[in-house]
């Protein structure tokens, strides 16, 4: 039984949904980040500030329901994609965060090569764990 | 494999949240005090240093100060005392208020603004001016008024000929009046306005030119190091200068970040000012300074620090602005929070108090070390400072726990004493010879 026989459907959905914020979040603080490299205009470094944090609370929760898929599937003994999402989406966010404190230094220090680089990492890792997700046949 | 997996994301978990954290401790080997200070490469942390020391009471406790001295507190149940103005007929008025309105723009403001809120006074300012009077100079106010009240976040303090200056966070307004008055009934009039849009750095400092007929006054930047954008910064981070008679101003000091406290010094009739300087560098950058002002320099901020140090943070880079800086002249510490300056006059305490300025030092947040958290000393000769700066008032941080933290001084040199607003335990304390 996966989680969402069990849960009338809800769960599955839901699950997906909240995959869906860091995807685009971390997506768009990504390109957020490059105009702020481009044009050194400090309210494109504060939009990422915010799509980060915002990438991380969603994501945050979402990454309680992959955790949750993965024990049910352990169980059963067939977890392994269920494993690559989660370590895919737990490295997103863990990097996620450390991005979120870069982006609390100041002016050009927010960014800078390192920020960049964390963002293009956070967001390539959100794809795969999405990509796993979304093309499941089965429900992760 | 599978664990394989588990234990590489946990390793990776962990050495993220150490980078993240570490960041380098004082070296107490350099010296950051006085003409040439010592700057350590800058140390730019992830999660920037907060040792916020938590309040605590004084319980019946007071300051320390040198051998022959006593203190005593002055005023208690103050609302935020800041700045303070000692009038011709001996009268002290205590300038009492919180101002700025910035909004939180990232994430950080939000965390940030909570985390320091900690180690402040949990009353709200007053807003208002108190007028304490102790004629017979026993060291008991026999007189406590609001002289007058409603003002908006006022700093600054100056009497000259019959008015009552005040530098609000966002006009220099003025008050008829008259040493020996208790009270304002009439309403105050507007000198000129002065930058107040966001106020991050709310505080208007003020002083009054040695022949009287010119006003100073010391406008914060809008930022650290500019993150708000430098459209927000114009006309911030300067000292200008207003004419008495006409109300004409003009810039006559840039780059100058945080001019908290301006002064006189006495024997030259220069202008002087204590100046915060930024953050997140790192626990030994930037020292605060004491600098005499001097007409038309630009002191570094934000593109450069003490001199042609290239602030790595600000983007666009102007070489030609940083070639222009000027070092300060004195420094005083990393993160010491000069707030105070006021200059030792008519000999003032004699021996190694005649001829200098005491600093108050409302004390740090951003090392792990606190610093400042006292009022200190700087002896001056033909002038200029001359030699290192000595602790005058201290144990303000006692155990991790700050008692107070001083503001404004104000030196008395009719009754040789000296006063220190300190906002934490929101009294004014009284310093003076011992009989």
């Amino acid at each position: 039984m996966t989680i969402d026989e069990r849960s009338g459907g809800v769960v599955r959905p839901l699950h997906r949904i909240l995959l869906a914020f860091p995807i685009s979040l971390f997506t768009f603080a990504l390109f957020t980040d490059i105009a702020y490299l481009k044009t050194a205009e400090i309210q494109w470094t504060n939009f990422s500030a915010w799509l980060i944090t915002g990438a991380l609370v969603f994501g945050g929760i979402a990454g309680v329901f992959s955790i949750i898929d993965y024990v049910v599937r352990a169980r059963r003994g067939r977890s392994r994609l269920s494993l690559i999402h989660l370590v895919a989406l737990a490295l997103a966010w863990v990097l996620g965060l450390v991005n979120a404190f870069k982006h609390s230094q100041d002016a050009w220090s927010s960014v800078g090569a390192f920020g960049l680089i964390l963002s293009l990492l956070c967001t390539l890792l959100v794809m795969i764990a999405g990509w796993i997700a979304y093309s499941a046949r089965e429900t992760i | 494999m599978d664990k394989n997996l588990l234990a590489a994301s946990a390793a990776t978990l962990a050495m993220a949240l150490t980078v993240a954290s570490c960041g380098n401790a004082s070296d107490p080997k350099l010296s950051q005090t006085g003409q040439n200070p010592d700057l350590p490469k800058v140390n730019e942390t992830l999660v920037p240093a907060m040792k916020i020391s938590p309040p605590a009471g004084w319980n019946g406790e007071t300051p320390t100060v040198p051998q022959g001295f006593t203190v005593s507190a002055f005023a208690t149940d103050l609302k935020i005392p800041r700045q303070m103005l000692v009038l011709p007929n001996g009268d002290v008025l205590v300038a009492e208020g919180r101002g700025g309105h910035a909004p939180p723009v990232r994430p950080k403001d939000v965390i940030a603004g909570f985390i320091k809120k900690q180690g402040n006074t949990k009353i709200s300012g007053g807003d208002r001016i108190t007028l304490l009077r102790d004629a017979d100079n026993d060291g008991v106010p026999e007189l406590r008024a609001v002289l007058v009240d409603n003002l908006d976040a006022p700093y600054g303090l100056a009497y000259v000929e019959g008015y009552l200056y005040v530098a609000e966070q966002g006009a220099l307004t003025r008050f008829a009046f008259q040493p020996g008055q208790t009270g304002i009934a009439t309403p105050p009039e507007r000198v000129t306005a002065l930058p107040s849009r966001v106020n991050h750095h709310w505080t208007k400092s003020l002083a009054v030119s040695a022949d009287g007929a010119k006003f100073y006054v010391g406008i914060g930047s809008n930022s650290n190091i500019g993150e708000r954008g430098m459209a927000l910064e114009e006309e911030r981070a300067v000292v200008w200068e207003i004419d008495r008679a006409t109300g004409a101003r003009r810039t006559i000091a840039t780059g100058i970040r945080n001019p908290t406290a301006l002064a006189i010094e006495p024997t030259t009739g220069l202008l002087w000012s204590v100046v915060n300087e930024r953050d997140e560098l790192g626990p030994q950058l930037v020292p605060d300074y004491l600098t005499q002002v001097r007409d038309g320099a630009f002191y570094g901020w934000p593109y450069s620090y003490w001199g042609q140090n290239v602030d790595p943070r600000v983007r666009p880079q102007k070489p030609d602005m940083v070639a222009k800086a000027v070092k300060p002249d004195y420094a005083l510490g990393s993160h010491v929070a000069a707030l105070g300056l006021d200059f030792a006059r008519s000999g003032g305490f004699g021996g190694p108090y005649a001829d200098g300025a005491f600093i108050g030092m409302h004390g740090s947040w951003n090392r792990q070390d606190p610093s400042g958290y006292k009022v200190a000393w700087v002896p001056f000769s033909g002038g200029r400072p001359a030699g290192q700066p000595i602790d005058f008032a201290t144990g303000f941080l006692k155990d991790g726990e700050a008692r107070g933290r001083p503001v404004g001084v104000a030196f008395d040199p009719t009754k040789r004493i000296l006063l220190v607003a300190d906002d934490l335990s929101n009294t004014v304390w009284r310093i003076a010879p011992s009989r």
